[in-house]
């Protein structure tokens, strides 16, 4: 399974590509990709992302689901998707609502 | 210290102008990232996991307060107020916004400060010891020479792109506190037999994938060929420096293939073209620049020793902090002092806006305006009136920063790791903490005396962990993070390379690895005079792997 992620252009922020169309700044919304041709069609949406210059440096991540919450398999990932893990007042973590843990 | 004339701060603003053009320009999508990366790399904007970095030139590690209160400023105004000191004696803010940038950059320019060449494949900000001008064991200051390159090398035309990056220190003083035989040329400024000026040039040195030992290619250069000689230098590497791959791209491969002596031929062969050309400075020209580095004047300050034995006397904290955190000044009434920025359980290096700020006003009331960025991750008051230390140790405290640590195992270098690098693999800051927390009492820290733990995320090595007499080094083995540890590595005038221990150690195992290496030392030490690498030195690694490995412990 896999997701797309990049960061948006304008200020940096990591985003990922939205169930419901659109890039969007916490992880738990994002559109998984189960097949190769799922994965082909968000790869073409990262690259028109990239076109549009609306988000930088878009990529597929491989995720897991762990009770139904989307997980990145690589700690990087799951980093990106909650913050620095020695500063838990910054980042996404840091955001009322949001509960992802990095490792 | 160094001011701009009137071309600098032209120039300097110019670029800032060019730059928020082509950030509006990003931004509007009339250029494309593969056309903008390079530009923003120019001007030392990088992007990482969470957000942009912007990396900031501190020359030579000198800021006055009124430089380093602006960066307090920006933390405050435009980051999440706080800044990360790096291993280059630069700052990091990690959070900007690329609309934002032009403006941090204005802001840096009315102190005159920029982020040119922090990154890309040119000559970088030179580096030069801390102590630099206020050092006993001097015999000058190196910072007008490392401001000499710093003017050559800004926007050279001929080595704006280079095979890879080039990374320049000085040092003037008989320690090597600038660690210059780990950089592309190290220069150590020193007297020859007549009294004059000069240095011995060592090129080669370098850590990250294939760290290498500078060599040295020249006992004694005048100061007059500084630049003559350096271009012949980048002349060699220009030519020859591989450019195929960039793995095998920096000075230091192209001077262990060719080997030492023969690239000095090469030099020498170039620099006869050149000694006697513009290149060659003037008198006039070095005594110009010497004059923005001449000291201040440092009154009298008689009876610093008696207030300090007084102090002493009566505040134990103020003893500890005075035996760790102050060093020699080549004028007795006066010292340097070390603020730590690695308070125990803290990040090495960052530092918050308000402590900035305060840090800036004690330097403009008690310590002639100056600051110091030390490679160590460190802040530097480098002249303090000894009369003086113990209102500036008071200061530190209502600011949380006198912690007495200098030198000892929990000031340690470490990297933004996988928190927030995106060429990481490994967290380091998480283990510089725990780390730190282990080794908390300042008793057993005394105990075990002077010892360089260094740690990096990844190969790159940016926490200088070849050279640390504990190195860590963070990778990542089947999807997790591994922490290969090295043992006997040192910066200074005795430049070695770690050895690699055994097998890593994952992320709940290092830590006790790391005290099971620190109670093997403890334990085979001659006395408390041997240091840890000296012990090291002597005895070498079997006793540490045989503790480490042959043990209960279990490695991972």
């Amino acid at each position: 399974m896999k997701i797309l992620t990049a960061n948006r252009l304008a200020d940096g922020e990591a985003v990922w590509f939205s169930a419901n169309g659109g890039w969007i700044d916490s992880i738990g919304g994002a559109e998984i990709a189960r097949d190769k041709e799922e994965e082909a069609r968000l790869d073409a949406v990262g690259k028109a992302g990239l076109l549009d210059n609306d988000v930088v440096d878009a990529e597929l991540v491989e995720v897991e689901l762990n009770d139904g919450e989307i997980v990145p398999v690589r700690l990087r990932e799951r980093i990106r998707a909650a913050g620095p893990t020695n500063r838990t007042d910054l980042g996404k973590q840091a955001r009322p609502g949001q509960l992802a843990e990095a490792a | 210290m160094y001011r701009y004339d009137e071309f600098d701060h032209g120039f300097v603003k110019s670029r800032v102008a060019e730059f928020r053009d082509q950030v509006e320009r990003r931004l509007a999508g009339e250029i494309t990232e593969d056309q903008f990366r390079p530009l923003r790399l120019m001007n030392g904007v990088y992007l990482q996991l969470h957000a942009y970095m912007l990396r900031v030139a501190i020359p030579y590690g000198t800021l006055s307060s009124r430089q380093l209160r602006m960066l307090g400023h920006i933390a405050r105004t435009y980051d999440k107020g706080y800044g990360h000191f790096t291993t280059r004696q630069n700052i990091q803010f990690n959070w900007p916004t690329l609309s934002d940038v032009p403006a941090i950059l204005a802001d840096l320019a009315s102190v005159e400060m920029h982020a040119i060449q922090t990154s890309g494949n040119c000559i970088r900000n030179v580096t030069a010891d801390h102590f630099a001008g206020a050092a006993a064991d001097e015999v000058a200051d190196p910072r007008p020479y490392a401001e000499i390159l710093r003017q050559w090398s800004s926007l050279h035309p001929e080595f704006s792109y280079l095979p890879r990056k080039f990374k320049i220190a000085v040092t003037g003083a008989t320690r090597d506190r600038a660690a210059i035989k780990t950089h592309d040329i190290g220069l150590h400024l020193r007297k020859n037999e007549r009294g004059e000026l000069g240095f011995a040039v060592y090129v080669g040195g370098g850590q990250g994938r294939t760290p290498m030992i500078a060599k040295k290619i020249r006992d004694f250069l005048p100061e007059e060929h500084l630049l003559s000689y350096a271009t012949a230098i980048m002349r060699v590497y220009n030519l020859h420096g591989r450019r195929d791959n960039k793995y095998k791209a920096r000075l230091k491969i192209l001077v262990h293939e060719t080997g030492a002596e023969a690239f000095g031929r090469q030099v020498e062969a170039e620099w006869q073209a050149l000694r006697d050309s513009e290149l060659r400075l003037p008198e006039s020209d070095i005594r110009t620049i010497d004059a923005y580095f001449a000291p201040p004047v440092l009154p009298d300050r008689p009876g610093g020793d008696e207030a300090v034995r007084l102090a002493r006397l009566d505040s134990r904290r103020f003893a500890e902090w005075l035996d760790q955190n102050v060093t020699t000044h080549r004028n007795p009434d006066y010292a340097a002092v070390t603020i730590s920025l690695k308070g125990i359980g803290e990040a090495p290096g960052d530092a918050s806006d308000s402590p900035m700020e305060a840090i800036a006003d004690l330097a403009q009331k008690l310590a002639f305006d100056e600051i110091r960025v030390s490679h160590e991750q460190n802040l530097v008051l480098p002249h303090v009136a000894r009369a003086d230390l113990k209102a500036v140790h008071d200061g530190l405290v209502e600011i949380g920063l006198a912690t007495p640590n200098a030198n000892l195992i929990t000031d340690i270098i470490a990297c933004p790791g996988l928190d927030y690098c995106a060429l990481a693999n490994a967290r380091s800051i998480g283990v510089a903490q725990s780390l730190s927390r282990r080794f908390g009492s300042l008793e057993r820290q005394k105990d075990i005396g002077e010892l360089k733990l260094k740690i990096s995320g990844c190969i790159n090595a940016c926490g200088h962990h070849h050279v640390g007499h504990i190195g860590i080094l963070g990778v990542e083995k089947k999807g997790a993070e591994l922490y290969q540890v090295m043992l006997g590595g040192s910066a200074d005038e005795d430049t070695s390379l770690g050895e690699v221990l055994g097998r890593g150690f994952g992320p709940d195992e290092i830590t006790d690895a790391v005290e099971t290496i620190v109670e093997t030392y403890l334990r085979i030490r001659l006395d408390r005079g041997e240091k840890f690498i000296d012990a090291y030195r002597r005895v070498g690694a079997e006793p540490f792997k045989e503790a480490l490995y042959a043990g209960e412990f279990r490695a991972a």
